[in-house]
């Protein structure tokens, strides 16, 4: 139906205006800055995140006409149509359901993870809720605390079913349902498995998107204070590219922000022996990726090649395409590159026992909370990275600390595992590994140098992007997708053979890392994430070196230590396994 | 993962043949006969434990949770294991109002279970149903197919005898 | 036979045999009620009985559907003298045998007889029962066997279809329906030709019409009856809807409890295929339908148009927001008509008797019959059949025999768990949708349940809401958790835990469900407790303000000293001698009726 081009008159509260059709009542409200309140909605239109059920009908108005209340959220503007916010009977209304819903909710805001973050808390504060009328049974499900990523506190869910369209419809992993009926529903697993029994990939998109804390990342600060309190323990820490455009926005800066410098000057202040850059290890990836589809191109191996830097993304084919294992690289992710060269190359060099080491890194994600923790990483009871913090993790163990962020000063990363170009700094949003990939990939192959860095045709944020780049004599297809369910649209045309790409990038998350799942919450405003994303591009662009191989320590380390890209020893440290997995 | 849900060894193999069977032979989309596919499994096997699920999960191409949803949204399918003799009684409004309720105490006094869990000699599961559109002998049980209508409290003690004698006798 | 055309519809109606061919046809009900009290087997002995004896031509035993009347059931009607036997046993198929099958003598002792009257009726239409009755929706029901087509064809069966696809446009259809002025039946009243016209509006390559067969109301059983006892009806209403708005594929989603309708469905499906009524090219036109059922598995908001069709999509029951209507977007986003089933049963009479006929019937706004499902404490349990506008003091005196024992009826009520209370001073209002609607109530999908004066109606109200409570969906918050809360007040109420508080609680909560639920499950499920709060607002303080007695009592005057109510109380609080007046000790009586069940002279009173 063709509706787009018409326009709708309508009244809201007396004032009249004129909208497209396909509006909603709130989305018109808005424009006259009128502000109903709303819960389970959410809108993220430019990445498919549509959260549209009307099912917490706190955002209820009146229909004037037809004498009865409809929910603004997901009504649309018709013609003549004459709407009320404020009449007494939509105000109770919405008082009711959220009345009803702190009925059967363990209120313990002042321990809770999400206190001072949470919607349901902002919603009872903003409709000025003071006492609750109707009391009753509560919920009663234990914590579900068996995954290395997601703490599941079905207790405080508010059936807004944001984090089932995010898992089914967006990544469509189809972890979560609504099960049972009635007053029992609740929002949970296939059989009220563990979600460590599942086939969860730990994105955290989920956690990203719940307005209370019925999920929320598993808190790991007191490991991480347990050992920066440990006089016996060296302890490293490295941070990932997109944290630095996101963290700001925990202390009051605009969105967007690149705060590189305070973030290493706070993390010494924390105590860390070394504060280490996983952009380095991302230049690193990039080499050998590059190397790897180089060598799979000229000697007829598998194709397409895809990135593995994101471990949502491995734990997703590892359990829904299982037959299609020998398409990812075999190229650990930077986090892991980064920790298992510190516990070798760095321990050699400063003469540390790599059992007294301890790898911290913090990360936008949860998933790498459960990468850190997989078997093939963690062999000969040596772990490369020991704990792994979130972007709102870091945060919240600054305000416990009693640093002051923004007075920080900047301090540059430490020696040896701190360099990086521009093409690891991309990392962080979705195209970026690719691009940098392709820089490096360019100059290997075509052994030119090359002029104009920037592959504008990767970058931008619709879920799939195809690309085709002339190197020399060949062209290189290349795909990119984030989100799941656009990977899985990819994996598809790959398993029926309908592909013609040579390298795809995946990343999990809405954006890439910077809509990753421990990043601050964006609460569904989707500017948000453009600006972080901005903000990566502009760290590209300033910065001296653009090309990963460029990279003087990374340089140095093939020279030292490696030898050479693909080396069997780079293969041994750099290079990892993939097994197949039920989905369940 | 140690997962039990993935072990089928705990299904009968010919039912699972049958069942696989009756899911390929279906037409068009496939995922939207998940209703009828548990109708079906239910019929064979009696209830639909956890692997099962997973099982039609897989054949389906739905994940385990979406199967597990709609399996607990709706009264008629049954995760645990029934009784022999599964005994419905009626708590439609015109059964209620004749005294429906009564004759379910008594019925969960004589099996000494309590709604929806089988009875520990696995001879009665006893359900509440809504209507079952035989009002007009209110209050009415049914134990499996078998319609008893018009019944007080005491007319229970037979039918529950009946059923004990029944399955002794064999 | 397949039919490829009007005029072979007609030649093969004319060679079929008809109840005139015989000399006697014995319409035996297979309505569930009917087999519940082995009609089944009292079927299979007449049958067996008749080719023993050789008797297959001239006597027509036909296995019908319900005839209305399950309250005295197993019945059998014998025609052409109408002569109707109630409550048959298996041991008195001999005797009908014999007497009446074989000998033409009617066996008195299993008619029908009035309460308080002398003589017994020997013909359904005597019966007191039938005389107001009017079955237009249940035509066939009780009269063909449902099970063969061409006792369908016989009575003008798949003739409408025939004349709307050879003789009329689907707007002519539609405008027919329309000025029938025939309302939705499954609870909304929504005019049916208008949502036709409707969903025909919309373009698409593929539409559907469905059959809401699932009939949740718990204490209806009218679409069971005709899906059981007239299934064409309901697959040839579906083709004409299907032709009316443009849809080539019907649907019907009928409840998994409903296993002898759905079977007959299929036999009817079949039957109707085998005979080219469904299928390709109906009546040589180029109009093509096909009718799929799709099964329910126990879920009461399923009933809602917007939860069947997810249902019917293979996923958990829940309702969606509307708009868009399903007329828009249903079933698998495709504009979809949904219909309820006495709604499609009216469709073939309506075309073949034309618009003029059903709007004569009826009230000004209401036109045609309606059929109700009358039960509780009333005589004549069963199925009732009235034209609009009859009064509820007809269908409980007239049809329904008011109280068995004769005690007074305080209230009915209407419309299930999504209706109301209608009291004494209101049984004279004339049922119509929009009389229901002023006095509170609702028309529902016709449930009616009769109460008595013993019946306690917070007890009652109650009852509706652990009903709704347990079939909410949850999906949104006010249903979800206020119907809990709501069920929770009243348990406190009723355990005399409660306060006089928990009264305007009740009623705030319950008008801000109804506002803000998403489904009209929720929007409705508060009325049983706001309708029984406002006119026995006196039983709901006895509880609140805690002064209701709840001990039984033995009434002195009454009590024989029989001693029959001490020896059950399983409490033993009721003292007294053989021969001697009993009495209760008021503070130990848990209130379990058992005494009340035992005394022979009704001496015990409840509370
Ligand atoms: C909670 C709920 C239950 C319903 N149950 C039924 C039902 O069992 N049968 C039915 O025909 N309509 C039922 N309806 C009404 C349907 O949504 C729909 O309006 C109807 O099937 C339309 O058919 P009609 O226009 O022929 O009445 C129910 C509605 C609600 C809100
Ligand atoms: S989830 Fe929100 S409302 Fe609930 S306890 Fe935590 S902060 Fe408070
Ligand atoms: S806000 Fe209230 S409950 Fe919370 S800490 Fe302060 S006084 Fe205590
Ligand atoms: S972490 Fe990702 S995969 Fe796991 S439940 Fe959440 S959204 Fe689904
Ligand atoms: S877990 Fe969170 S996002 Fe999911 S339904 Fe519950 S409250 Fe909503
Ligand atoms: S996209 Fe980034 S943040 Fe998201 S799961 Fe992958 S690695 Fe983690
Ligand atoms: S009103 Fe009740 S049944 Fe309807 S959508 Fe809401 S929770 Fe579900
Ligand atoms: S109602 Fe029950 S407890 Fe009370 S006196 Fe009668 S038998 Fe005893
Ligand atoms: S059963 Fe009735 S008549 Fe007999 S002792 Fe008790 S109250 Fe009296
Ligand atoms: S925000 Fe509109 S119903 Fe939840
Ligand atoms: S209410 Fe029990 S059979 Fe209808
Ligand atoms: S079922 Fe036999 S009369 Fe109704």
């Amino acid at each position: 139906m063709k509706l787009i081009d018409k326009m709708i008159n309508l009244t809201i509260n007396g004032i009249e205006l004129n909208v497209e059709a396909g509006t909603t009542l709130l989305e018109a409200a808005e424009k006259i800055g009128i502000h109903i309140p709303t819960l389970c909605h959410l809108d993220l239109h430019d990445i498919g995140v549509i959260n549209k059920n009307a099912n917490c009908r706190v955002c209820m108005v009146e229909d004037e006409k037809r004498g009865r209340l409809v929910p603004s959220c997901a009504e649309k503007v018709i013609e003549g149509m004459r709407i009320q916010t404020d009449t007494l009977k939509a105000v109770m209304a919405r008082r009711t359901s959220l009345e009803l819903m702190l009925s059967n909710h363990p209120q313990d805001c002042l321990t809770c993870v999400k206190n001072l973050d949470c919607e349901l808390q902002s919603l009872a504060h903003e409709m000025n809720i003071k006492e609750i009328r109707y009391q009753g049974e509560k919920m009663n499900h234990p914590k579900d605390l068996t995954s290395k990523g997601i703490v599941k506190d079905s207790n405080k869910c508010i059936m807004c079913r944001r984090c089932v369209t995010m898992c089914d419809d967006v990544q469509t992993v189809g972890i979560l349902s609504p099960l049972k009926r009635g007053f029992d529903v609740v929002v949970a697993t296939a059989f009220h498995l563990d979600l460590a029994d599942t086939s969860c990939t730990y994105c955290g998109q989920c956690v990203s998107v719940c307005p209370t804390a019925a999920l929320a990342e598993m808190n790991d600060t007191p490991s991480v204070w347990r050992a920066l309190n440990n006089p016996k323990k060296h302890v490293i820490v490295q941070v990932a590219p997109a944290v630095r455009a996101a963290i700001g926005e925990e202390f009051g800066f605009e969105p967007g922000t690149i705060l590189t410098g305070k973030v290493v000057s706070s993390l010494r202040r924390l105590g860390f022996d070394q504060v280490f850059d996983t952009n380095f290890g991302a230049d690193l990836t990039i080499i050998e990726e590059a190397k790897e589809l180089i060598d799979r191109i000229q000697n007829n191996k598998p194709l397409p090649m895809l990135t593995s830097c994101c471990p949502a993304w491995v734990q997703f084919i590892e359990h829904q395409f299982p037959d299609l294992l020998d398409v990812p690289s075999s190229c650990k992710s930077p986090q892991q590159m980064v920790g298992a060269l510190t516990k070798t190359y760095y321990a050699e060099h400063n003469n540390i026992d790599p059992k007294d080491i301890i790898m911290v890194s913090v990360m936008p994600c949860v998933a790498k909370k459960a990468e850190a923790a997989r078997e093939e990483l963690n062999k000969d009871g040596l772990s490369e990275v020991d704990y792994v913090i979130t972007t709102r993790e870091l945060s919240r163990m600054l305000k416990e600390a009693a640093i002051d962020f923004r007075k920080l000063d900047d301090e540059p990363f430490d020696f040896l595992l701190g360099e990086s170009t521009g093409a690891a700094a991309i990392f962080g949003t979705t195209g970026g590994v690719i691009e940098a990939a392709t820089r490096t990939a360019y100059e290997m192959l075509t052994g030119k140098e090359l002029k104009d860095v920037n592959f504008k045709a990767m970058r931008g944020i619709e879920g799939i992007r195809e690309a085709t780049i002339q190197i020399g004599d060949m062209e290189l297809n290349i795909g990119i997708a984030h989100e799941l369910g656009n990977a899985r649209k990819l994996l598809e045309r790959i398993r029926e053979g309908k592909s013609n790409f040579h390298a795809i990038e995946i990343m999990a998350c809405p954006g890439g890392c910077i809509g990753g799942g421990g990043q601050p919450y964006h609460h569904g405003n989707i500017d948000i994430l453009k600006k972080r994303q901005e903000a990566l591009y502009t760290i590209d662009a300033s910065l001296p070196r653009r090309k990963s191989h460029e990279n003087p320590m990374v340089v140095k380390l093939y020279e030292n230590f490696l030898s050479e890209p693909a080396s069997p020893k780079a293969h041994d440290l750099l290079h990892t396994t993939y097994s197949p997995k039920e989905r369940i | 993962m140690k997962n039990k849900i993935l072990d089928l060894s705990t299904l009968d193999k010919e039912k699972l043949m049958a069942l696989s069977v009756y899911i390929e032979a279906l037409e068009e989309d496939k995922k939207e006969q998940l209703i009828h596919v548990l109708h079906k499994a239910q019929s064979l096997f009696g209830h639909l434990p956890q692997n099962l699920q997973w099982f039609i999960a897989r054949k389906l191409d739905l994940s385990s949770a979406h199967v597990n949803g709609v399996v607990t949204f709706y009264s008629f399918f049954n995760e645990e294991p029934t009784g022999k003799y599964v005994i419905s009684v009626c708590t439609g409004t015109a059964c209620f109002v004749k005294g429906a309720n009564k004759v379910l105490d008594r019925i969960l006094k004589l099996t000494k279970t309590t709604k929806n869990k089988m009875s520990e000699d696995g001879l009665f599961t006893i359900k509440d149903v809504r209507c079952i559109g035989a009002c007009g002998l209110a209050p009415v049980i049914t134990v499996n197919d078998k319609v008893y209508g018009n019944l007080k409290p005491s007319d229970v003690d037979k039918i529950i005898e009946q059923c004990r004698g029944e399955d002794y006798g064999h | 036979m397949v039919i490829n055309n009007l005029a072979g519809l007609i030649k093969w109606k004319d060679t079929l045999p008809t109840k005139a061919d015989y000399r006697i046809s014995v319409l035996v009900c297979a309505g569930t009620s009917c087999i519940s009290s082995e009609s089944d087997l009292i079927l299979a002995m007449l049958e067996d009985l008749i080719q023993k004896q050789d008797l297959a031509v001239d006597v027509n035993l036909v296995k019908t559907g319900c005839f209305g009347f399950c309250g005295q059931g197993p019945i059998i009607k014998i025609e052409p003298d109408d002569i109707t036997y109630v409550r048959v046993k298996v041991s008195d198929v001999e005797a009908i045998f014999t007497h009446h099958i074989v000998n033409n003598t009617t066996v008195s002792r299993l008619l029908y007889k009035e309460p308080n009257e002398e003589h017994v009726t020997k013909d359904s239409k005597g019966m007191r029962f039938y005389q107001k009755q009017l079955r237009v929706a249940l035509r066939n029901c009780g009269e063909i066997n449902p099970e063969v087509i061409e006792q369908y064809i016989v009575n003008d069966g798949y003739l409408a279809l025939g004349r709307c696809l050879t003789e009329k446009t689907p707007k002519d259809v539609i405008q027919i329906v329309q000025a029938s002025g025939l309302r939705g039946r499954g609870g909304g009243g929504f005019l049916t030709g208008l949502k036709w016209a409707y969903t025909r509006d919309v373009e698409s390559d593929q539409k559907y019409l469905i059959c809401n067969a699932d009939e949740g109301d718990p204490g209806a059983f009218m679409d069971r009856s005709i899906a059981e006892g007239d299934p064409h009806s309901i697959i040839e209403a579906m083709a004409i809807a299907g032709y009316a708005i443009g849809a080539s594929k019907g649907l019907i989603y009928i409840r998994a409890e409903y296993g002898l309708a759905t079977e007959r469905l299929r036999v009817a499906i079949k039957a109707a295929r085998e005979h080219g009524l469904l299928g390709k090219n109906l009546f040589g036109t180029n109009f093509s339908f096909d009718i799929e059922i799709k099964l329910g598995a126990g879920a009461f908001v399923c009933g809602e148009e917007t939860a069947l069709i997810r249902s019917m999509e293979g996923f958990r029951g829940e309702p969606d927001k509307k708009p868009p209507f399903p007329s828009e977007s249903g079933f698998k986003d495709k504009p979809s008509c949904v219909n309820n089933v006495e709604t499609l049963a009216n469709i073939p009479v309506i075309i073949l008797n034309g618009a003029q006929w059903f709007a004569s019937l009826g009230t000004e706004r209401s036109k045609g019959t309606k059929v109700f499902a009358l039960a509780g404490n009333i005589r004549n349990i069963g199925l009732v059949e009235v034209p609009m506008g009859t009064t509820f003091r007809e269908i409980i005196y007239d049809i329904g025999g008011g109280h068995p024992d004769g005690k007074k009826i305080k209230a009915i009520q209407i419309g299930g768990p999504s209706g109301g209370v209608i009291t004494e001073d209101y049984f004279d209002t004339p049922i119509d949708y929009d009389s229901l609607l002023a006095i509170g109530a609702m028309m529902g999908s016709g449930g009616l349940i009769v109460m008595d004066e013993d019946t306690d109606m917070v007890e009652f109200a109650k009852f509706y809401l652990d009903f709704t409570q347990d079939e909410s969906c949850g999906k949104c918050t006010p249903c979800r958790i206020g119907t809990k809360r709501m069920f929770e007040i009243l348990e406190r109420l009723t355990n005399m835990e409660g306060e006089p508080a928990d009264l305007e609680r009740l009623k705030t909560l319950g008008d801000n469900i109804k506002s803000a639920s998403l489904c009209g499950l929720g929007q409705t499920a508060p009325n049983p407790v706001l309708s029984t709060m406002k006119f026995f607002e006196a039983e709901y303080e006895a509880y609140a303000y805690r002064t209701k007695r709840t001990a039984y009592l033995i009434e002195g005057k009454k009590c024989i000293g029989c001693t029959k109510c001490a020896r059950v109380c399983p409490v033993d609080c009721i003292d007294g001698k053989v021969r001697e007046v009993h009495r209760i000790q008021e503070a130990d009586c848990i209130a379990c009726g058992a005494c009340y069940d035992a005394c022979p002279t009704q001496a015990i009173l409840k509370p």
